[in-house]
């Protein structure tokens, strides 16, 4: 048995954001780093002041989501209203170069020499 | 919802938080196909228990021959999991457990989009499930070793696991157990490896050509 001929069809499904334009939140990827500049307000949106609450140290937007219990793309919106507001600052990923290139060699000399110092047991 | 992951209900605690100067999150994707051990692999090696979280898509109807038609959309709702390894005082590696069937591509170019590189996470009872992910991967042009699972199936020997997944040569394919997280460290320095190599030779070039 062996992989088929590459199917090299474009695809012809895509992807619509309903309601808002993606403008903005794209700014947001699954990893970059958000940081709160303000504490939570009295009578704020509770998903706005939970984010404000769990960013008080440095939170991926992915790790956001998963502890709002909310899709990523809901997150992405809420992220760039607060974002707007001045009440979050965004660090987002450096990889050297842009991107879908191949990451700059001295990123990945750093990346290794971390996963190098990770112990074998916990 | 696998059991090995979390999500919401107060787990915070569990998640020890990055420290302050944390500011770049680097990306790696482990894929494959169903109960290949993404899940064990991102866990052994994560600082946190693993979360799982959710991304929707909305997808507009496709081949609409009559025009008096209302386009039809529908809405997928794909779950992942992640966990993630703090490098140094900066660096953040986030892992992607992400599943590599036909219908989760949507998914990919989400969670692809800057990404390091990718684990193909294989068992070599089930090399067809990889296939696809496979295609992917060389179609976004998207670095990538195969990293064979040892669930005690038939050996193959690496050249017939070459063969049946139609692999560039300078594909590094490696053994593993996703349960150790010795094991699974080895892969991601052998995926880095790769990546390194490429990215210098890259560099390079671009030196030599200018
Ligand atoms: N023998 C053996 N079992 C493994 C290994 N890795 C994972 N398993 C087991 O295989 C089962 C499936 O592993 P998961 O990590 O949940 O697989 P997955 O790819 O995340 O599965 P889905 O998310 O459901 O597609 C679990 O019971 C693991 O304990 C391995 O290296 N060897
Ligand atoms: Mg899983």
């Amino acid at each position: 048995m062996r992989r088929p001929g590459r199917d090299d069809d474009p695809d012809r499904l895509y992807t619509v954001t309903g309601g808002r334009s993606r403008s903005g939140s794209d700014t947001f990827d699954l990893v970059t780093l958000v940081v709160s500049e303000s504490e939570p307000v009295a009578g704020m949106q509770s998903e706005y002041a939970e984010i404000l609450r769990i960013c008080r140290s440095p939170t991926a937007v992915v790790e956001v989501a998963s502890l709002l219990g909310l899709p990523v793309s809901i997150v992405r919106i809420l992220l760039a209203d607060l974002h707007a507001q001045g009440r979050i600052t965004a660090r987002h990923p450096r990889t050297g170069e842009s991107a879908d290139e191949l990451p700059d060699p001295e990123i990945l000399k750093q990346v290794l020499v971390g996963l190098r110092n990770l112990t074998p047991e916990r | 919802m696998d059991s090995a992951t979390s999500h919401r209900n107060g787990e915070t605690d569990a998640r020890p938080p990055l420290g302050s100067k944390a500011a770049n999150g680097l990306k790696i994707v482990v894929v494959g196909g169903f109960g290949v051990g993404k899940t064990t692999m991102v866990k052994s090696v994560s600082d946190i228990r693993p979360l799982n979280t959710e991304e929707t898509m909305t997808r507009a109807g496709e081949g609409i021959d009559d025009p008096s038609q209302v386009e039809e959309k529908t809405t997928t709702t794909i779950a992942f999991d992640f966990g993630r390894i703090s490098l140094d005082a900066t660096t953040v590696l986030y892992l992607f457990g992400a599943p590599g069937q036909e219908r989760f591509w949507f998914l990919w170019d989400s969670l692809f989009r800057g990404t390091l590189g990718a684990v193909v996470l294989v068992d070599t009872r089930r090399l067809a499930d990889s296939w696809y992910a496979i295609d992917r991967l060389e179609q976004r042009g998207t670095p990538f070793i195969v990293a064979r699972n040892d669930f005690g199936g038939p050996r193959h020997s690496e050249t017939q696991v070459r063969e049946a997944l139609d692999l560039s040569e300078g594909v590094p394919v490696v053994e593993c157990d996703a349960r150790s997280r010795g094991s699974s460290r080895d892969v991601l320095v052998a995926l880095v490896d790769h990546l390194y190599t490429l990215a210098s030779s890259a560099a390079e070039a671009r030196r030599s050509s200018t």
